[in-house]
């Protein structure tokens, strides 16, 4: 069932525009009222905590340390998503950061710059918690000991209101896999829920094929979603494509997260990846983040995805664009124009 | 006697047929071999031109980090460390343009480092394993 709502509507929050994209409707994850009970007392009896309606949000790929070309404003991206869901109406239980946290670089000291400034950015997030995932940029290189030292494991899962999530990290083996150990933790890690337990899984790379010429799939997805396959209510949140993409395998939506640096080209109508042109009249496009919605009420709990693309805001024209060149230059260093 | 006979002469030439005939003929016995060199962020040669069904040999080292070298289409994927030489006999059996890449993360510029395969219909339009020339055009 495609149950798309097309919505568009747009908002004014303090000077900043907001396009708020299009709605998606998870089908209901807990469909009838025996079902919604039974997992209620799972959950409550599993944590003490009930099933009860909340909303996180998703940031992902800030890449933070890269700077131009193709964007020129490094970090003011991120930090205007911050400031954007610092003013939203529902404030966010958590952040998930879904990878590519910081621009790689080659000397160890410089990339621990880049981690403690994006930790530095992150903190202003009016939230309780962050969780992060890595991409391949924070910790293919070294096998995660940097990024581990930064946010601690890189795979791990926990329990939010009677949902249950899942952090699995496909980067740090150097290749697109999450590899055997990480597939046993899974396996024992949902082996404890019932089939009909909500479950969201947010990783960096894609855990179907979407470009594999791209590098843009992971080698094992299909032994993580074989694990994940008797489990009814199953829902995947990555990033890596920087741009926005929704794929459904059988009963799970594989969801990808804008980025906050640059866009890709789209990979269905192009043979080479590519950054997009950054358009310094509208320096945002294509960037954004997502805000999920988990809905409980009555016998019915629904995710609801709402994916906000960052429109052009009070920086707008050559004025503006110098303005956030200036800002940006006061608090990111080094270059690079490559990215993944 | 004459039964015994058939018998020895059938058994002989039964088993000189296995031995003029392999069950296995191995394909690293007659495939051509292609020398690749990984490095930081390139493959060399950076293109190169097979032929359908015939095999090759690809002889992968690596100058700095371990590289990836994966071609999904021709199902070849294997990784090229330091200090060995992986070697992989193929048999491409679909003809057209693929791309290589690394898919192990090598540090910035990763995303770059590619590599061109053809893969032509027959041999009469090039010889096998044919490595890219100054005069080379891709067949898009």
């Amino acid at each position: 069932m495609k149950d798309r709502m097309d919505r568009r509507s747009f908002l004014k929050v303090a000077g900043m525009s907001l396009g708020i994209g299009v709605v998606y409707q998870f089908a209901p994850f807990l469909a009838h009222r025996a079902e919604a009970s039974g997992i209620a007392d799972f959950f409550k009896k599993l944590n003490g905590e009930a099933p009860a309606s909340f909303t996180f949000a998703q940031f992902s790929d800030p890449h933070v340390g890269f700077q131009g070309p193709p964007d020129p404003l490094g970090t003011k991206a991120f930090e205007s998503a911050v400031e954007l869901i610092n003013k939203s109406a529902q404030r966010p239980d958590f952040v998930l950061f879904t990878g590519d946290l910081t621009h790689d670089a080659d000397s160890r000291d410089v990339h621990a710059q880049r981690m403690q400034l994006f930790k530095s950015i992150a903190a202003r997030i009016n939230t309780s918690t962050l969780h992060t995932v890595p991409g391949e940029n924070d910790a293919a290189l070294d096998g995660g000991v940097l990024y581990r030292e930064h946010f601690g494991e890189s795979h791990y899962s926990f329990d939010h209101k009677g949902v249950h999530f899942i952090a699995l990290d496909n980067v740090s083996r150097g290749r697109p896999e999450v590899g055997p150990d990480q597939l046993a933790w899974l396996k024992a890690d949902v082996a404890r829920f019932p089939k009909t337990a909500p479950i969201v899984v947010f990783t960096h790379r894609p855990l179907f094929d979407l470009k594999p010429e791209w590098e843009w799939f992971t080698a094992d997805g299909d032994d993580v979603m074989n694990v994940l396959a008797p489990y009814e209510n199953v829902t995947v949140l990555y990033g890596h494509i920087h741009r926005h993409h929704l794929q459904q395998n059988g009963k799970v939506k594989h969801y990808a997260a804008r980025s906050l640096i640059f866009a890709f080209n789209d990979p269905a109508t192009n043979e080479d990846k590519k950054q997009l042109p950054f358009n310094k009249d509208d320096p945002f496009k294509e960037l954004g983040i997502r805000q999920v919605t988990a809905n409980a009420t009555g016998d019915k709990t629904a995710l609801q995805v709402n994916d906000i693309v960052l429109a052009k805001a009070e920086f707008s024209g050559l004025s503006g664009m110098q303005q956030m060149i200036k800002h940006n230059n006061s608090i990111a260093g080094g270059s690079s124009n490559d990215a993944d | 006697m004459m039964l015994t006979k058939q018998l020895v002469v059938l058994g002989l030439l039964t088993g000189l047929a296995m031995y003029a005939t392999p069950t296995r003929p191995r394909a690293s016995e007659s495939a051509e071999v292609v020398k690749i060199t990984a490095s930081k962020f390139r493959f060399t040669p950076d293109h190169i031109t097979l032929v359908k069904g015939q095999p090759v040999t690809l002889q992968m080292t690596s100058t700095d980090a371990t590289h990836g070298f994966l071609i999904r289409a021709l199902k070849i994927d294997t990784d090229i460390k330091p200090g060995t030489v992986s070697v992989m006999t193929v048999t491409p059996a679909t003809a057209g343009t693929f791309k290589a890449i690394c898919d192990h993360y090598c540090g910035l510029g990763h995303g770059g480092m590619k590599m061109t395969v053809v893969v032509e219909e027959t041999a009469a339009q090039a010889p096998p394993a044919r490595v890219a020339s100054a005069s080379d055009t891709l067949s898009k």
